[in-house]
């Protein structure tokens, strides 16, 4: 029986993996040759999407991106032998792409079948949560704050802190939420760790419960993301099953419930006190800080919140110790971060790499440069809400510090890049009106100005009085960045001012009657 | 209360009180379940009617104004009923970089509607969406949960052309 993979990951399905699945199985059917079709996660190669794989006794041996018409020249090729066909990659193991990362959190994802506990415990899972399951939770927290590790969604508060917060508060009730609401364009890793390697996260906010005493949790997923939902459902069913969730786990006085909730389209609810709101079932408000969520989140009650990638460092930080995880990383940025390479680039999709890669080896060592071939431009780091950077900053270490330097931030570690045919005051505007789009409507900077600005923003590109108006933006902007009650308008201003800081020629073109549309 | 002609033009499937009591009482009637709830309703009938609002408000012990409040806040919920299919495209900037402008633009002179709008063969809504999570793949679009990537024009209109045959099937 022939092992060939086909991942599920919705990228994948995206390019057509299951049209290439059903070719593959009516070609052996038709050959008579015996397959077997694992529905393994990504790789993270998205450009090679849908990557094929085939197990030799050298190897898994990648083809890609297949289509279901190249499915008979690859079988008369003899690709269930690994032999070479024009799609053939070599062993997966062995392209510079994946070979070069430090795979830490994402060190299953596409190498398994997502869904089962066996693959994911022959391959190093629950190792974490075994160990403990025997420590004391005081011990579990020192862990962690060892580990240097840092919320991986966007804010980078150390997790340790965060966990001993809630650790040190005393309640009957606690609770662990995870912020699966990834909205941010440009990002795509916990999406693709929920559907290429769900048991890590619930791992993870396991071992979270225990550290801190909670016995409930939930997974705040985004709507957009139906096939993370279906996998996460499908993973606590089978994790439950398997007593790794649920009451005395495997064994232990301890007990914790998960469940999966799904958003509804609002970005900001990706702010952990909006998403206590909507995990609440009311409107997806900013709640007022203090109280902390740490001290009265949800329900009122301690909750420990984290991003998915923060809980599945997690695992292996418990594994393999604090230190080994500490170990990678540069200054106070410690341990490994998701890079996401995205929008205009020729090899797209996630490097795992120790903070301090340079933003250009990112962008042009592994993504190759632009997919269209012109020269760079502009790019896009930490979302929606963060910094542009010009060509001549890419050399700036990948570290939360290093950014903060050059009025930046790292962020979830999503990378867009533009070409040359980007027009900055265009994106200046769209920043703006994705706010006003977004905006929860609490607070008066964020609810108005983002209008305010998306209207100043028009007068610029149509010409009308464009120093003054100028001198009105960087005043609104100022007003929103102090003002606001989240970053949702808080950082709006950070796209928009460093476009103007970096592109000021956009800003200055002949007038356009229409406003980028 | 009077109604207005987009009430009266939108009467709720019959039945769908009962539906959302259902619904709520599956969800054990937690006013915390509100979105799953709303998912659920929108799931069976294709949006969720607003007169089954206070079905909900009774069932989940809260204000009709609350319910109302939520199911606006938003995006995902339709409170009017749509085309038999729903195509999102992403407009975010990973896309953006990627020139989604020129396949919306398309997309609206192809099926003749603007984002937010019903094709008037009742088979398609058109809507706007931000990010969803392929953005090494842009631009992205999603027709009824199944996700495509690098979707320019020609991809665009063998999809649509795909889901008509379906249709006419």
């Amino acid at each position: 029986m022939m092992k060939v993979y086909v991942p599920r990951d919705a990228a994948a399905l995206s390019m057509g993996a299951d049209a290439v699945v059903k070719a593959i199985a009516a070609e052996a059917k038709k050959r008579n040759a015996k397959v077997e079709i694992v529905r393994n996660g990504s790789r993270g190669m998205l450009w090679l999407e849908p990557l094929v794989e085939v197990e030799t006794s050298k190897g898994r041996v990648a083809y890609g991106p297949v289509k279901p018409e190249d499915v008979p020249g690859l079988f008369k090729a003899g690709f269930l032998k690994g032999d070479k066909h024009k799609l053939c990659q070599g062993l997966t193991a062995e392209i510079p792409y994946f070979k070069n990362q430090e795979r830490l959190t994402f060190s299953r994802c596409g190498l398994t079948d997502p869904l089962s506990i066996e693959d994911y415990r022959a391959n190093g899972g629950f190792e974490g949560l075994t160990k403990a399951l025997t420590m004391p939770p005081a011990d579990i927290v020192t862990e962690v704050t060892t580990s240097g590790l840092r919320g991986r969604g966007g804010a980078a508060f150390p997790t340790g802190i965060k966990w001993k917060t809630v650790h040190d508060t005393k309640s009957e009730q606690k609770y662990v939420c995870c912020n699966a609401d990834e909205g941010d364009s440009g990002t795509f890793a916990d999406r693709m760790l929920m559907e290429g390697d769900p048991f890590c996260l619930i791992e993870g906010m396991t071992i979270a419960g225990i550290a801190v005493g909670a016995t409930k949790g939930y997974i705040y997923v985004r709507s957009e993301y139906p096939h993370a939902v279906a996998t996460l459902r499908e993973a606590v069913r089978v994790a439950t099953a398997a007593n790794w969730l649920g009451r005395t786990i495997q064994g232990s006085p301890h007990t914790f419930e998960l469940h999966v909730r799904m958003g509804a389209g609002a970005y900001v609810c990706g702010e952990e006190t909006s998403m206590l709101e909507s995990l609440e079932g009311r409107r997806g408000l900013v709640r007022y800080k203090p109280p902390l969520p740490a001290i009265e989140g949800l329900f009122g009650k301690p909750t420990v919140i984290n991003n998915v990638l923060s809980f599945a460092a997690v695992p292996i930080i418990l594994a393999k110790g604090g230190e080994f995880y500490r170990d990678y990383g540069v200054g106070r940025s410690r341990g490994t971060l998701a890079f996401q390479l995205a929008g205009n680039i020729k090899q797209g999709g996630l490097v795992e790499k120790a903070f301090g890669v340079t933003a250009r080896e990112l962008i042009e060592g592994y993504g190759g440069g632009t997919l269209s071939g012109r020269p760079l431009r502009a790019v896009q780091f930490g979302g929606p809400l963060g910094a542009y950077l010009p060509n001549d900053k890419l050399d700036t270490p990948m570290d939360y510090e290093a950014f903060m330097k050059v009025d930046a931030m790292v962020g979830h570690g999503g990378i867009v890049v533009f070409d040359d045919t980007v027009d900055m005051a265009h994106m200046a505007r769209f920043a703006m009106e994705f706010c006003t789009i977004e905006s929860c409507g609490k607070c008066t900077p964020c609810r108005i100005g983002s209008v305010r600005g998306v209207e100043t923003m028009d007068r610029i590109i149509a010409g009308i009085e464009r120093e003054r108006n100028i001198a009105i933006l960087k005043d609104l902007c100022e007003t929103m960045t102090d003002g606001s009650l989240c970053a949702m308008g808080g950082l709006t201003p950070l796209p928009v001012m460093s476009a103007l800081r970096h592109f000021p020629e956009d800003f200055n073109r002949p007038a356009r009657a229409e406003a980028a549309e | 209360m009077t109604k207005s002609t987009l009430e009266v033009m939108n009467e709720p499937p019959p039945g769908s009180d009962e539906l959302a009591l259902t619904i709520c009482a599956a969800h054990d009637n937690r006013p915390d379940e509100l979105l799953e709830i709303f998912h659920d309703i929108q799931h069976d009938l294709g949006y969720v009617p607003e007169q089954v609002l206070p079905v909900i408000a009774n069932a989940l012990n809260r204000s009709r104004a609350e319910i109302y409040g939520v199911l606006s806040f938003y995006h995902e919920f339709r409170r009017t009923p749509g085309g038999r299919h729903t195509i999102k495209i992403c407009r975010a900037e990973a896309c953006q970089a990627m020139h989604t402008q020129q396949l919306c633009q398309h997309a609206e002179e192809k099926l003749k509607v603007k984002f937010g709008e019903t094709t008037t063969d009742g088979q398609f809504n058109l809507e706007a969406v931000y990010c969803l999570g392929n953005c090494a793949l842009s631009p992205a679009m999603m027709i009824d949960g199944d996700l495509y990537g690098c979707v320019d024009k020609e991809r665009f209109d063998a999809i649509i052309a795909d889901l008509d045959r379906g249709a006419a099937a």
